[in-house]
């Protein structure tokens, strides 16, 4: 079984300027802010947690191809049509076709304010001592997974140092495979730059990622 | 008028605009969304929370030292005392820059961003030059932003990589001891906060 991230880009050649715009600019064009919208919408209806839906748009083919919105669009199709939730056929006439499934929870305008400011935190109780603490030297897991990590391929199978100690929190890797919230400790880990992009690196650049435990070993 | 209605002129409406309103139109058949609640999303992200939010953070933390120490220690709660928590900030962290250190966001895997204090990430913080460039050479960056820091400053990266969502602590622009909070947050840029910026003192 293969999986590969389209989304991990850290790192990668990109000669690229950047361009920034102001501050009131929210959308580019009218049906980016109801993609927005009908993303939010049917991520809180339950059907999928946050880490099913960052997997599907990193697994997108053409995930470089498209602008950000587009992204998530394709990606909320998908998940939609995986689940059953809506047909092709549907999709393409613009109207529902066959009843509807039931779903674990539909989003009120009433309830957008409570619902947004609440949030989904993902900290759970501590039930075992972490493992690693601040100082302590760890090298990074090298090898590659089969479904949905956040360790990014350019700090893979590096050695860094504990920042931090962020607590317990819903490990993401699981979470995406359906498998359950499976609460790891997560940490900072800082790297040098050196370690990352070799000697030839300006002094004085540090760059740090959050890592659960299991893509920790000590070094 | 013309009785032109813009709302009913497919003509005019490009391929992404017809499919989202597919989308939509079969989501809402279904019963799966409530269209209202979509109104009151959009209107929330382009009026309510913004990174003027997060500016009044950074200013009553440069006037106020007691709320800058809760802020570095304990940064979910201290920006929740002014109203700002929820999604996409259940977990903060505030990160200051001083005359050693800059600090830099970015979420290399995809768009995280700290939104109940920043609002929306800009395109370019999602887009691939910024996510693969700035862990590598965040001075060139920089320089994209216009932005030079002095050469013996060290300059720390934050990836985003898990559910901690960072804000950067500007250092107070000199010059500014009159200012009131209200001016101190005019300051206060988005790119400020990221840390491709620094605050923008007039005159």
């Amino acid at each position: 079984m293969t999986y590969t991230s389209n989304a991990d880009l850290g790192g990668r050649p990109c000669s690229e300027p950047i361009v920034d715009e102001p501050e009131d600019v929210h959308f580019h064009a009218a049906w980016e802010a109801r993609a927005l919208a009908v993303t939010l919408a049917m991520g809180a209806t339950g059907n999928w947690n946050l880490d099913m839906g960052r997997a599907a748009r990193e697994c997108l083919p053409d995930y470089a191809k498209r602008s950000y919105y587009q992204i998530w669009i394709a990606a909320l199709e998908g998940l939609l049509l995986e689940r059953g939730l809506v047909s092709r056929d549907e999709l393409d006439a613009g109207r529902a076709l066959t009843p509807p499934l039931p779903i674990p929870r539909r989003l009120l305008a009433n309830e957008v304010s409570a619902v947004l400011a609440k949030g989904s935190p993902t900290v759970r109780p501590v039930t075992r001592p972490a493992r690693f603490a601040v100082g302590n030297v760890v090298r990074t897991r090298a090898g590659r997974v089969a479904h949905h990590t956040r360790l990014p391929a350019y700090a893979a199978g590096r050695v860094g140092r504990i920042d931090n100690v962020l607590g317990t929190h819903v490990f993401a890797d699981a979470h995406a495979q359906g498998l359950g919230e499976s609460p790891q400790w997560l940490y900072t880990v800082v790297f040098d730059g050196r370690e990352l992009w070799g000697n030839e690196t300006a002094n004085g650049l540090a760059v740090s990622v959050d890592a659960w435990e299991p893509y920790l070993e000590p070094a | 008028m013309s009785g032109h209605d813009p709302d009913h002129d497919y003509s005019h409406l490009d391929e992404m605009e017809l499919r989202v309103r597919a989308l939509e139109t079969v989501l809402g058949e279904k019963g799966y969304i409530d269209p209202s609640a979509l109104d009151v999303l959009i209107d929330t992200y382009q009026t309510k929370i913004g990174p003027r939010n997060g500016a009044r953070v950074i200013a009553k933390a440069w006037i106020d030292p007691v709320y800058r120490e809760w802020l570095l220690r304990d940064a979910t709660a201290a920006i929740a005392s002014l109203g700002y928590s929820g999604r996409q900030g259940e977990h903060m962290i505030v990160v200051e820059n001083t005359p050693r250190r800059h600090n830099i966001v970015v979420c290399t895997l995809c768009s995280c961003y700290p939104w109940p204090v920043l609002g929306l990430p800009p395109v370019w913080y999602k887009s691939a030059p910024y996510r693969s460039r700035v862990v590598r050479d965040p001075r060139g960056v920089l320089a994209d932003f216009g932005v030079s820091v002095p050469a013996d400053v060290d300059i720390r990266v934050w990836d985003s990589t898990a559910e901690v969502r960072y804000l950067v602590l500007p250092q107070r622009p000199s010059g500014t001891d009159g200012l009131t909070e209200e001016q101190l947050a005019a300051t206060v840029t988005r790119d400020a906060m990221i840390g491709v910026g620094l605050p923008r003192v007039s005159g």
